[in-house]
């Protein structure tokens, strides 16, 4: 009996083509997170992929027109989660910017060091991932007990580890502890060793080599076309880094390389992650040695308007009183006008374009992500790939469905 | 030396009274361009080498409710990789009629971001190869980031705007 005769109602042209419709996702293990491909094979190669968006859609930017400018800020949190300060801090400076608010050198600093001890635990977790995806677990519990460490210190300083909602407009809401710095210092004697190490496992692994060079490549011009930024930029052989070309938080005052790739493959992009967490490094000792002579006491700017008081101060002072009671309820003299500030974050420019009508909350708030602009290139990158190489092209690109669908 | 000034300088020589408004908006040129010619504008800010705008940053769109006959506004960010300069484009149009040619076939990032806007606030990019919704679901009718969705509890009184020295 044939197939027509048994009366089964097939898609139109499903019995004569040649290839196999395959559904990759959307909570497929290989997939990292909530994301959908429907992928047409010939064999094991891919002809073509279909990529679906918005399963964890939260419509941040419509959320954000309600809320007052400090609520704001667990809402970035939930973007790319695996560098929430770099976020947070991004949207402190664009308020920040749009106040004219100046803030004191400690603390760009301080917040430096968060932000770029961020970049190594977003660049740790995405690089080692690639290693699972060719096979090679070790390396991936290895960085993720230093991941642990870089957690424990943003525990420290704000007092929680993923979701950290570090900071504030104005500066830090407290000032870095004892504790803080001396596991700072500590994680900067060991971490190290530790890269050096993770390094020598993946480096020059033949098997993960074989895995990884020429998969997933893309041309500069075709990544400039897609609005690629960050690594996956950097690793086609454009030097573009917000921190060098915009640079924000002072981030002019440091000495340090960007390192580039050429033919934009996975390799590459692991070497370029690889490269910036030891610039990462070096960021965080000029920083330390630069605080040294500065004020210790200082960890905010003097604005009352925007940063909230102590509390002692609250309950023994009328002033403080007030402001604490405007700044709660949203009662900041946001300054009419729109802004746009960008920062680096761990996968590419991230942006806030803000428009304020001097409202208590935004007029209108939107996020450029990163991996949304330039998943778009992903059907192009894996076209003729075999199916685990799409795997592994789609975790070297860093995609973080939180950030993808805000 | 890319300035702001040179930028409006040769914008305006080229494009006349088709665009307005320059601003500088904390370090980025702001103008309005006219709806009908925003690919003009485009081109010539890729073509023209001394401007070399050739990288596309960002596009979304705003809702202006007030400003009657031209509501929605889609906002571009062009980009000059070696000089490190932005600046922003905006074309308004109106929302009984929300058509603006598609930026697709000159930059294709614009296609995910073009479609999230027409998600969010039903901007209809004219020769768009794939014009569908993307966050949200297919069988959604409405725009949500459009104004007349206001999230604010609208019953609340406690938020009394004089209060606080508003009116």
């Amino acid at each position: 009996m044939s197939i027509t005769q048994q009366h089964i109602s097939l898609p139109e042209g499903s019995l004569g083509k040649q290839t196999t419709t395959l559904n990759l996702g959307p909570t497929h293990p290989a997939t990292h997170g909530v994301f959908q491909n429907i992928l047409e094979m010939d064999g094991e190669r891919i002809v073509s992929a279909v990529p679906t968006v918005g399963y964890i859609h939260r419509a941040f930017e419509k959320l954000a027109e309600r809320r007052p400018y400090n609520q704001i800020t667990p809402i970035t949190d939930r973007l790319n989660y695996c560098s929430s300060p770099i976020n947070n801090m991004g949207w402190h400076m664009t308020v920040e910017k749009l106040a004219g608010i100046k803030i004191p050198k400690r603390v760009e600093y301080m917040r430096i060091i968060i932000m770029e001890l961020s970049r190594i635990a977003d660049h740790l977790v995405c690089n080692s991932v690639i290693g699972v995806d060719t096979g090679a677990t070790a390396g991936f519990f290895y960085v993720f007990e230093k991941r642990e460490d870089i957690y424990d210190i943003f525990e420290e300083i704000c007092g929680s580890r993923l979701t950290t909602n570090i900071g504030r407009i104005g500066g830090l809401e407290r000032n870095f502890s004892d504790r803080a710095w001396n596991l700072i210092n500590g994680f900067l004697d060991s971490f190290p060793i530790v890269m050096k190490e993770f390094e020598t496992l993946l480096n020059r692994n033949r098997i993960f080599m074989e895995r990884t060079m020429g998969v997933g490549g893309i041309s500069a011009e075709r990544a400039l076309q897609y609005g690629f930024t960050g690594p996956n930029l950097r690793a086609a052989g454009i030097d573009y880094d917000v921190r060098v070309n915009h640079p924000y938080s002072s981030y002019e005052d440091f000495d340090f390389k960007v390192p580039v790739g050429t033919t934009g493959d996975v390799y590459d992009r692991f070497l370029v992650r690889n490269g910036e967490i030891w610039e990462s490094l070096s960021i965080i000792r000029q920083a330390i040695e630069k605080i040294q002579p500065l004020d210790p006491s200082v960890y905010h700017a003097d604005v009352p308007d925007f940063y909230l008081p102590e509390k002692e101060d609250v309950y023994n002072k009328m002033e403080a009183l007030i402001y604490h009671f405007k700044i709660i309820m949203g009662e900041m003299n946001i300054p009419v006008g729109e802004v746009y500030h960008a920062v680096e974050g761990g996968n590419g420019e991230l942006g806030f374009y803000l428009i304020s009508d001097g409202g208590r909350t935004p007029y209108r708030l939107h996020f450029r992500r990163p991996c949304f602009i330039y998943y778009q290139a992903y059907p192009e990158i894996i076209q003729g790939c075999m199916l685990s190489d799409a795997v592994v092209t789609m975790s070297s690109m860093n995609l973080i469905a939180g950030e993808l669908d805000a | 030396m890319l300035t702001q000034e040179f930028i409006q300088e040769k914008l305006t020589a080229k494009f006349g009274a088709d665009v307005s408004n320059f601003k500088d908006n904390y370090g980025i040129l702001t103008f309005d361009a006219n709806a009908a010619i925003n690919l003009k504008v485009m081109n010539y800010l890729i073509e023209e080498k001394e401007l070399d705008f050739s990288w596309l940053n960002d596009v979304t769109a705003i809702h202006y409710p007030d400003n009657v006959g031209a509501e929605l506004a889609v906002v571009y960010l062009f980009q000059n990789m070696k000089a490190a300069t932005r600046i922003r484009m905006k074309c308004y149009i109106d929302l009984a009629k929300p058509d603006i040619f598609t930026a697709t076939s000159i930059h294709e990032s614009a296609n995910w971001q073009e479609r999230e806007a027409y998600d969010f606030y039903g901007v209809n990019f004219i020769g768009h190869p794939n014009l569908i919704r993307i966050m949200n679901v297919d069988e959604m009718d409405y725009f949500p980031l459009r104004k007349e969705f206001p999230l604010e509890d609208q019953s609340r009184t406690d938020k009394d705007d004089q209060m606080f020295g508003r009116n």
